[in-house]
């Protein structure tokens, strides 16, 4: 075997390691009703019942349901915050003007959190699908439009300038020289943007009468079935690190051209 | 018909009473004051001078980045009030797009006039054929060293069949055997195209070896203190910097140089002042 494949069966089986350890912890804390002063496992539910409750539910006729109702939401939500996010991102990147005018609102809005736009998102919006829309949009929309505003900043100037010389007018450079200037950085944002999108599902599910991850955890909570929440909260972990891989994924491929550096060590 | 026959008649350029200030509020300063010079069309000229002196100021103007703050400046006679593509501009560094693969780099001046796909890229690969990289048409522009990056920007300036060919240090940051086998390769293409070509550089061997005439710069604000016509024959080869007229020349470049008070000043751009190192503005 070459050195290289080595080196990653070794960190390979390290993260493994470390997984299977915090599992390890775990069980022997919740079997244990571990009591360390200032947090407790006493009642916290074991792996195993989590197991338990998850089989239980991949097993029920609800599961499909509850996955496709919040994967549409969450994509409906990033979605629309993608295309208005980059939009925006670039025109504030490119003009004072855009900046001045559409800044300053978007910089007070940014540190609301998003269970605070429930009773506003329920009073605006005419349906409860289009509020809970609207709450994971929210959830993506900072990261996409800060990173987008970020990445149109850093494109070199000698670069436009260069472009103009050769006769580029304000459109092709937009889309010749700005956008793929700005893609890395987007790329990031986007990445970012559906963590917390998926980040929002339980709040904007809150509003939801039936169906939905974000639900589902938060009847469990409600009705105090402790292991259930637990399956709740690794499902929409799960789906919102695959779905952010993938989005770094299809935009590495979008990007051949920028490699970042590897990390040493 | 060859590429040289396309190319139109070389550009003529008036100057007259130039002075550019850059920089804003109480920090602005004149870059370049009270210039006037004239350049007849097909003439290679090296203006030639310290750091900061604000010859590159002088190059930004010419190719519409920057604006006069009082003369004239015309090219052919026509005032310059922007970027145009009949006025190619090769900077220092490379400003190859890395999105592009080298062909289309050198072929996006052709995109931009709205040329068809098949036309542009066969032309480009002509064009890189004249600056000896036809093989590397695919790369990308991280793929290539920084010679090659420059033949890749000549090119792509070149494909646009400029009036006028501005360089701005161009070679400065290359090691001295690639720059005198860049210095070749451009009086090469010199010799084959009708262009007026002005150069900017602090390298006086440079200077005498490549121009026509050189123009000598005085410190900030950057006045011409000497204008000196070369009459070496061409095609020139690297013998010549050797050569007794030619070490004559260069002692009397050095001196005037010399003659100059030595501040150092921060180098300027074609694009103005340089850019501080900005923060991004938001914590991400």
């Amino acid at each position: 075997m070459s050195r290289l494949s080595v080196d990653l069966g070794r960190r390979w089986s390290l993260r493994l390691a470390s997984l299977l350890l915090c599992l390890g912890f775990w069980q022997v804390a919740a079997r244990m009703h571990l009591d360390l002063g200032l947090v407790t496992f006493r009642n916290v539910p074991s792996p195993v019942e989590v197991v338990q409750a998850a089989w239980a539910l991949f097993n029920s006729h609800a599961l499909p349901r509850h996955l496709l109702s919040s994967l549409g939401r969450v994509a409906s939500g990033y979605l629309a915050a993608a295309l208005v996010a980059v939009a925006l991102g670039l025109a504030i990147g490119r003009s004072k003007w855009a900046e001045d005018l559409l800044l300053p609102p978007l910089e007070v809005l940014r540190p609301i959190p998003a269970v605070a736009w429930i009773p506003l998102a329920i009073l605006m919006f005419p349906s409860s699908e289009l509020s809970m829309i609207f709450i994971t949009f929210t959830g993506a929309l900072f990261p996409i439009l800060l990173n987008t505003v970020h990445g149109v900043e850093s494109v070199d100037r000698r670069l436009i300038a260069s472009a103009r010389s050769l006769g580029a007018g304000r459109l092709a450079i937009l889309r010749e020289v700005v956008l793929p200037g700005a893609a890395p950085s987007i790329v990031t944002g986007l990445s970012i943007g559906m963590g917390t999108s998926w980040f929002c599902l339980v709040t904007a599910e809150m509003i939801s009468g039936q169906w939905g991850i974000g639900y589902y955890t938060w009847e469990a909570y409600t009705l105090q079935n402790y292991a259930d929440i637990i399956v709740g909260m690794l499902l929409i972990g799960v789906l919102g690190m695959a779905s952010s891989g993938l989005v770094k994924r299809l935009g590495t491929r979008l990007t051949p051209w920028y490699r970042p550096q590897e990390k040493h060590g | 018909m060859s590429i040289a026959e396309r190319f139109s008649t070389a550009g003529r350029i008036a100057i007259d009473g130039l002075s550019i200030h850059l920089g804003s509020g109480p920090d602005a300063f004149e870059a370049v004051q009270a210039l006037s010079f004239d350049v007849t069309p097909g003439e290679f000229v090296c203006i030639l001078g310290p750091s900061g002196c604000g010859k590159s100021t002088l190059l930004g103007a010419l190719a519409g980045h920057l604006t006069p703050s009082s003369g004239s400046l015309q090219v052919d006679g026509q005032p310059v009030l922007g970027p145009s593509p009949s006025r190619g501009m090769v900077f220092q560094q490379h400003t190859l797009l890395p999105w592009r693969r080298v062909l289309d780099n050198v072929a996006f001046g052709l995109k931009m006039q709205g040329i068809g796909k098949a036309e542009r890229q066969r032309q480009a690969r002509e064009f890189l054929g004249w600056v000896g990289l036809e093989d590397f048409a695919g790369h990308w522009p991280s793929q290539l060293s920084g010679g090659m990056l420059q033949r890749v920007e000549i090119a792509r300036v070149l494909i646009n069949r400029p009036k006028l060919l501005l360089m701005d240090e161009p070679f400065g940051a290359l090691d001295a055997q690639t720059r005198s086998q860049m210095q070749e390769l451009l009086l090469e293409i010199w010799g084959r195209i009708q262009t007026t070509v002005v150069f900017v550089t602090h390298d006086i061997d440079e200077a005498l070896f490549l121009a026509d005439r050189i123009l000598v710069m005085s410190p900030r604000p950057g006045r011409f203190i000497e204008d000196l016509r070369l009459d070496f024959p061409r095609p020139r080869q690297p013998e010549l910097l050797t050569s007794a007229e030619f070490v004559r020349l260069k002692r009397h470049c050095l001196e005037l140089l010399r003659h100059q008070d030595g501040r150092q000043l921060p180098r300027l751009t074609p694009l103005g002042l340089p850019l501080e190192n900005t923060q991004p503005r938001f914590a991400l």
